[in-house]
């Protein structure tokens, strides 16, 4: 008899390496604007957000730069800021 | 107590879901299938049915549901016609590759352009490469007694596949039969209760399920789906044999034979014309014409060898589509001269392509094929028209 097979995987931290390396702009959020209202933490697709006791922090190892979370955030705190350097 | 009841093919197989405890219907309305949904609603509103109805904004939703619900281990159903399965395609693959035993009425209607809300079978006939089990129902008790065969069939662990039951819209979905309704007691009695048998979620140790996969992975996975359709054929054997036993049923599991035995002349066919086919038949033997009828009930997966058991003593096939496949050809007429192609005697193939949209096919029509494809002797060993 033959066993049907299914593919099942367990998901782990960073399985798909390092893929901040992939980043052409990079969220910098300003912290005197940020009112850790979380809708980047909600909105992130990659959970490279993550909630510190000192205010929302970036996983840059992880973040791709994709930007969502400028895009939604209502007070405008967080920039994209170019990895080619100033 | 086994009832017998006047019912359409729409509300037999609503019967078969409630028979079969189904626990999870999502589906979403198309003519001609709405009846089965509507009347398992009522089923469920009364309280005579257990079973979470989830209202979906689309057919795509609808099989997105199943195939989350049977994920968790549960039995599911869905019933759908034409334009609702073609944008089901996408699940139905889904549903297939993760191994989920759906059990789906497919109510057969023409596809659009032009609109006809009429049957014939290239909506599931379109389907055929999705890894679904593919029955073809005759009447309305069929409907009913081979949706509960199918759950069965689907929940094996040598198949784990899920299955599509159709049957033509109107011409079975909204004609009134008298169906015999096995007691509740006497269908769980024969299902037994139902225990998954394909890897079931669980929240508190989560997983990914059917991630991305290396070429190699992935190319064994696929293989399985064909094994587990192999295997589907002795299963479908072995449950209609049980059904047949405890319900007092005469099924032949794979084809339906009708005066074979000594048969020179099969004529094969699928759904309700098998039914004409059978008259056919009869008035060919009437004229001394040794003329037999064979309807496929299982078109995937397909029954070669019956096929090939039919050919070694037939010397002629006609064969009657109601899918075609447009550039090459009616669907059942390549698969029957492809399961014919390793005899060493090879019978002449004549194929018919009939009954679209609804169009009507007489029994004389079906009779005089039979005589023109026996003037062929010694012309083309395969041969094919449009009856218009």
């Amino acid at each position: 008899m033959n066993t049907p097979i299914i593919a099942a995987s367990k998901p782990s931290f960073g399985s798909g390496g390092k893929t901040g390396l992939w980043r052409i702009f990079k969220p910098v959020i300003d912290r005197k604007q940020c009112v850790n209202c979380l809708l980047c933490w909600l909105y992130c697709p990659e959970g490279a957000i993550e909630r510190t006791p000192e205010g929302l922090k970036i996983n840059y190892e992880y973040c791709k730069g994709c930007g969502i979370c400028s895009n939604e955030c209502p007070r405008g705190a967080i920039k994209m800021v170019y990895e080619g350097g100033e | 107590m086994e009832k017998m009841k006047l019912l359409s093919g729409d509300h037999a197989a609503a019967y078969a879901v409630k028979l079969s405890r189904a626990k999870v219907i999502a589906a979403y309305p198309i003519t001609p299938q709405t009846p089965i949904i509507e009347k398992i609603s009522e089923f469920i509103e009364k309280g005579e049915m257990e079973a979470e109805f989830i209202n979906v904004e689309s057919e795509h939703s609808a099989l997105s549901v199943c195939v989350g619900a049977a994920s968790m281990g549960v039995r599911t159903f869905t019933a759908t016609s034409s334009q609702g399965l073609l944008y089901m395609h996408e699940i139905l693959h889904w549903a297939s590759g993760a191994r989920l035993p759906i059990v789906m009425a497919q109510v057969n209607r023409s596809v659009g352009a032009p609109w006809s809300i009429w049957p014939d079978h290239n909506d599931s006939i379109a389907q055929r490469d999705t890894g679904w089990i593919q029955f073809y129902c005759g009447s309305c008790q069929e409907i009913l007694d081979t949706i509960v065969q199918a759950y069965l069939v689907s929940e094996d662990e040598r198949v784990l596949l899920p299955s599509m039951v159709c049957f033509e819209g109107f011409e079975l979905s909204h004609t009134a039969m008298p169906v015999k309704i096995p007691s509740e007691e006497d269908v769980d009695e024969f299902m037994g209760s139902y225990e998954p048998k394909h890897p079931v979620v669980d929240v508190s140790k989560p997983l990914t399920y059917s991630a991305i996969t290396t070429p190699a992975d992935y190319s064994k996975i696929r293989s399985a789906i064909q094994d587990g359709m192999e295997n589907a054929k002795n299963v479908i054997r072995e449950v209609t044999r049980r059904f047949n036993e405890r319900f007092g049923r005469e099924y032949q599991p794979l084809v339906e034979t009708y005066r074979c035995e000594d048969a020179e002349i099969v004529v094969v066919s699928m759904g309700s014309i098998g039914g004409v086919v059978e008259e056919a038949v009869d008035h060919l033997r009437g004229e001394g014409l040794n003329v037999g009828a064979a309807r496929i009930r299982v078109f995937r997966p397909f029954p070669r060898d019956v096929l090939q058991a039919l050919g070694r003593e037939a010397s002629t096939f006609v064969v009657i589509d109601r899918g075609v496949s447009f550039g090459m050809e009616g669907v059942l007429f390549t698969e029957v001269k492809s399961s014919l192609f390793s005899l060493e005697e090879r019978p002449r193939v004549v194929g018919l392509i009939a009954g679209f949209g609804g169009l009507t096919v007489r029994y004389r029509q079906i009779a005089s094929a039979v005589k023109d494809a026996l003037r062929l002797k010694g012309e083309a060993l395969s041969l094919e028209r449009w009856l218009l």
